[in-house]
């Protein structure tokens, strides 16, 4: 963490994500930030709250409602030299924007050979837990993390969001940085006040054990937790890896842990086929196969799309007590 | 009094009405505020009047019971319409069950209006999936959240009755907002092109949550948007019923003919916030929406058929029994429906599961079990 801080304040997420944003419209006046309702409104998670008052209408700005619109518009922003840090209202509403994200968003510094570059940031709200209406609780962190040139970032507390956000803001590249809904306002810690990065690429040991690694990302860190508080009361040392950034990844804090462990589960709640949890544990096996003791374990939402039904939603995300079952299943192997 | 949907859905087409062409700038009221008839030759007959008067009246009833319901924790975050039952009545009464309708989460009264069950419209605000299972009688579908996807939909549906050889037509309905997508200008460029029996209904209510339509966009007659794509706009207060019912009518018989694509602004207004979870007071203040009370729709046809001797105070007060019942009739029986089980979750992916499906709702049910 590199920083010029002091004190410290207790926030929640939205807020140290409102502060990570005051600061860098404050520090830097290439950063425009627009969306949808992200004015007046602040936003509908009220992550915006005040900006566009102290800011003006220019820097922080609605547009019209189509996310085509606005990661093109960013993209075109960037090119021209400007810092754009759009708001896409929910993950889920980022797919009509996907023709941009997937066919010039990570590409113009390639197609280009670096005579260009995007030094954009696209803030969406993930994930469930909150009983959100249909189609507002998607997690597609791998569609973006499977898209050349782009970086996905997941925070999982109020001072990584601020970190990392900043970090995200002052990258020379296009950045997905995606915000847990559950955790939005669910969890207060004590946040640095002032400027700090948390560098992209760097995971975050949350727990260390010596029997069990298990890695997570965003809203699922919380959850991981949990069952290692559990697993600790029965003698089994479990180490929680919070990844923070998908892209880059940090293998060497995996696999340094894998090495000590020799057992793996990782835990994410996008659905199960092709999710970025596969990608990290064929990671794993390829690397670090010889230390492996058991088999690595999945623990994910389903192939299915998460339910608009309320009365069962909880059943899609994976939650402490099937983290404990895979922690004994590998324990037992 | 009241026309049923059956007595509509086998009536002959009526004899081919020319479609209007009003000045771009136009918009079509039959009915003004104040009681006035504009235009008496194009009135609907008093029966039809009184058709229209009682199913905005469900509408309203619907969308009144269903704060109530929030309030006390039977009913799921519900988006409401009141205010603008003429925009969503009045369109929708002009199909029949043949014809397909996409409606957005803003169109409970436009769904129920066409014909879905009161039972089945409750579920879905509760998120039971039986509010997800359309029946079988009804081209209608499930209420669109992603922004102006559904509007493709509609000219393919078109298309495809078009190309079987039916009179039917599909409508699909957006907001203000939502004419800002992409998808809403593909969707009018490809019903154009393809001449498809579309009718696209525009509910310009004023705000697509915060945003006002004064910054959504730089027109200011949405239905003018229509000439860029070669298909007719007609705009129409939206706050009357008589007006969206039979410009509606005209459009539907239009694309019957196989004469092509309309689009209708209905320019209403949403007095309500954006859902009953909503503070509009962050975004908007009272002069927003000054006038717009006075303007609401039932209270207008009420006013009118009450004058003109076509509806009685015991009359009216009959329908408000009627309408009521039927809702309690209905809440008790979306009452009674069957809790899902987690293994739904996994249901209805693939007319096949998957073998990993199959494992994924194994691990469901025996989690469940134990
Ligand atoms: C593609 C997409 N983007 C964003 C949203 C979030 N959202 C839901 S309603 C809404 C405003 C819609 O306004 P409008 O189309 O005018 O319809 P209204 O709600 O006023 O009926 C927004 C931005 C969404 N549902 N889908």
């Amino acid at each position: 963490m590199t920083a010029t801080v002091t004190a410290l304040r207790t926030m929640t997420m939205v807020a140290a994500i409102n502060d990570a944003l005051a600061l860098a419209l404050e520090r830097d006046p290439d950063v425009h930030i627009f969306g949808e309702d992200v004015g007046i409104m602040g936003g509908v998670f009220r992550a915006t709250d005040g900006l566009q008052a102290r800011f003006g209408t220019e820097r922080v700005f609605d547009t019209p409602l189509a996310e085509a619109g606005i990661v093109g518009m960013g993209i075109g922003m960037g090119l021209a030299g400007l810092k754009p840090v759009a708001e896409i209202q929910f993950a889920g509403f980022l797919y009509p924007a996907l023709d941009q994200v997937l066919s010039h968003l990570g590409r113009y510094r390639h197609r280009t050979r670096s005579r260009y570059h995007l030094p954009m940031v696209v803030r969406a709200p993930y994930g469930g837990g909150v009983h959100t209406p249909e189609q507002h609780a998607d997690s597609p962190e791998a569609i973006l993390a499977h898209t050349p040139g782009v970086k996905v970032v997941i925070p999982s507390t109020p001072r990584d969001a601020k970190g990392l956000l900043l970090a995200a803001i002052e990258d020379p590249d296009p950045v997905f940085f995606f915000e847990a809904i559950k955790l939005y306002r669910s969890v207060k810690e004590e946040v640095p006040e002032g400027h700090y990065t948390i560098p992209l690429g760097q995971a975050r040991l949350v727990t260390e054990g010596d029997d069990v690694t298990v890695i997570c990302y965003g809203g699922m860190v919380e959850v991981a937790q949990k069952a290692a508080d559990a697993a600790r009361a029965h003698g089994i040392g479990v180490e929680v890896i919070d990844l923070r950034t998908l892209v880059p990844l940090d293998t060497g804090t995996i696999l340094a842990s894998v090495q000590k462990t020799g057992r793996v589960i990782v835990v994410t709640e996008a659905p199960r086929t092709g999710g970025f949890h596969s990608e990290i544990s064929a990671t794993v096996a390829e690397e670090a196969i010889d230390f492996l003791r058991a088999p690595i374990v999945r623990v994910t939402g389903f192939d299915a799309p998460y339910p608009p039904f309320t009365s069962i939603e909880d059943s899609y995300r994976p939650n402490p007590v099937r983290v404990a079952k895979a922690i004994r299943k590998v324990m037992a192997y | 009094m009241t026309r049923t949907r059956s007595s509509r859905k086998t009536a002959a087409p009526p004899a081919a009405d020319p479609m209007p062409t009003p000045s771009p700038d136009e918009m079509v009221q039959l009915l003004t505020p104040g009681g006035e008839v504009t235009d008496p030759a194009r009135l609907p007959d008093p029966e039809t009047q009184r058709w229209l008067y009682r199913l905005m009246r469900r509408a309203r009833h619907f969308d009144e019971r269903a704060w109530v319901l929030y309030r006390t924790g039977r009913m799921g975050v519900f988006p409401p319409y009141g205010g603008m039952e003429a925009s969503q009545v009045g369109t929708a009464a002009a199909l029949t069950h043949q014809d397909w309708l996409f409606p957005t989460y803003r169109d409970t009264g436009a769904a129920l209006t066409y014909g879905l069950p009161i039972p089945q419209t409750i579920a879905y605000w509760r998120t039971s999936p039986h509010g997800w299972a359309m029946p079988q009688n009804l081209k209608v579908l499930p209420f669109y959240i992603p922004i102006a996807t559904q509007y493709p939909h509609a000219v393919g549906a078109a298309l495809a009755e078009a190309r079987r050889g039916t009179r039917n037509v599909a409508m699909a309905y957006i907001g203000d907002g939502g004419s800002s997508e992409g998808d809403f200008h593909e969707a009018l460029n490809f019903a154009g092109a393809l001449n498809a029996p579309c009718v696209f209904i525009l509910q310009n209510n004023g705000w697509a949550i915060s945003v006002p339509t004064r910054a959504q966009t730089k027109a200011t007659n949405l239905s003018r948007r229509a000439e860029g794509y070669g298909i007719p706009g007609v705009r129409v207060d939206g706050n009357d019923v008589l007006a969206t019912y039979v410009v509606t009518r005209e459009a539907v018989e239009r694309a019957r003919r196989g004469e092509g694509p309309t689009l209708i602004e209905t320019v209403t207004y949403r007095i309500k916030p954006h859902t009953v979870a909503d503070d509009p007071s962050r975004y908007r203040t009272a002069e927003d929406t000054a006038g717009w009370d006075e303007k609401d729709p039932v209270v207008r046809l009420q006013a009118f058929l009450l004058a003109q001797g076509h509806l009685t105070e015991a009359e009216d007060a009959e329908i408000t029994r009627e309408i009521e019942a039927e809702f309690e009739a209905a809440l008790a029986e979306a009452d009674a429906y069957p809790e899902p089980t987690p293994a739904e979750i996994v249901d209805h992916v693939f007319a096949e599961p998957t073998p990993a499906l199959r494992r994924q709702r194994a691990e469901l049910m025996a989690e469940e079990a134990s």
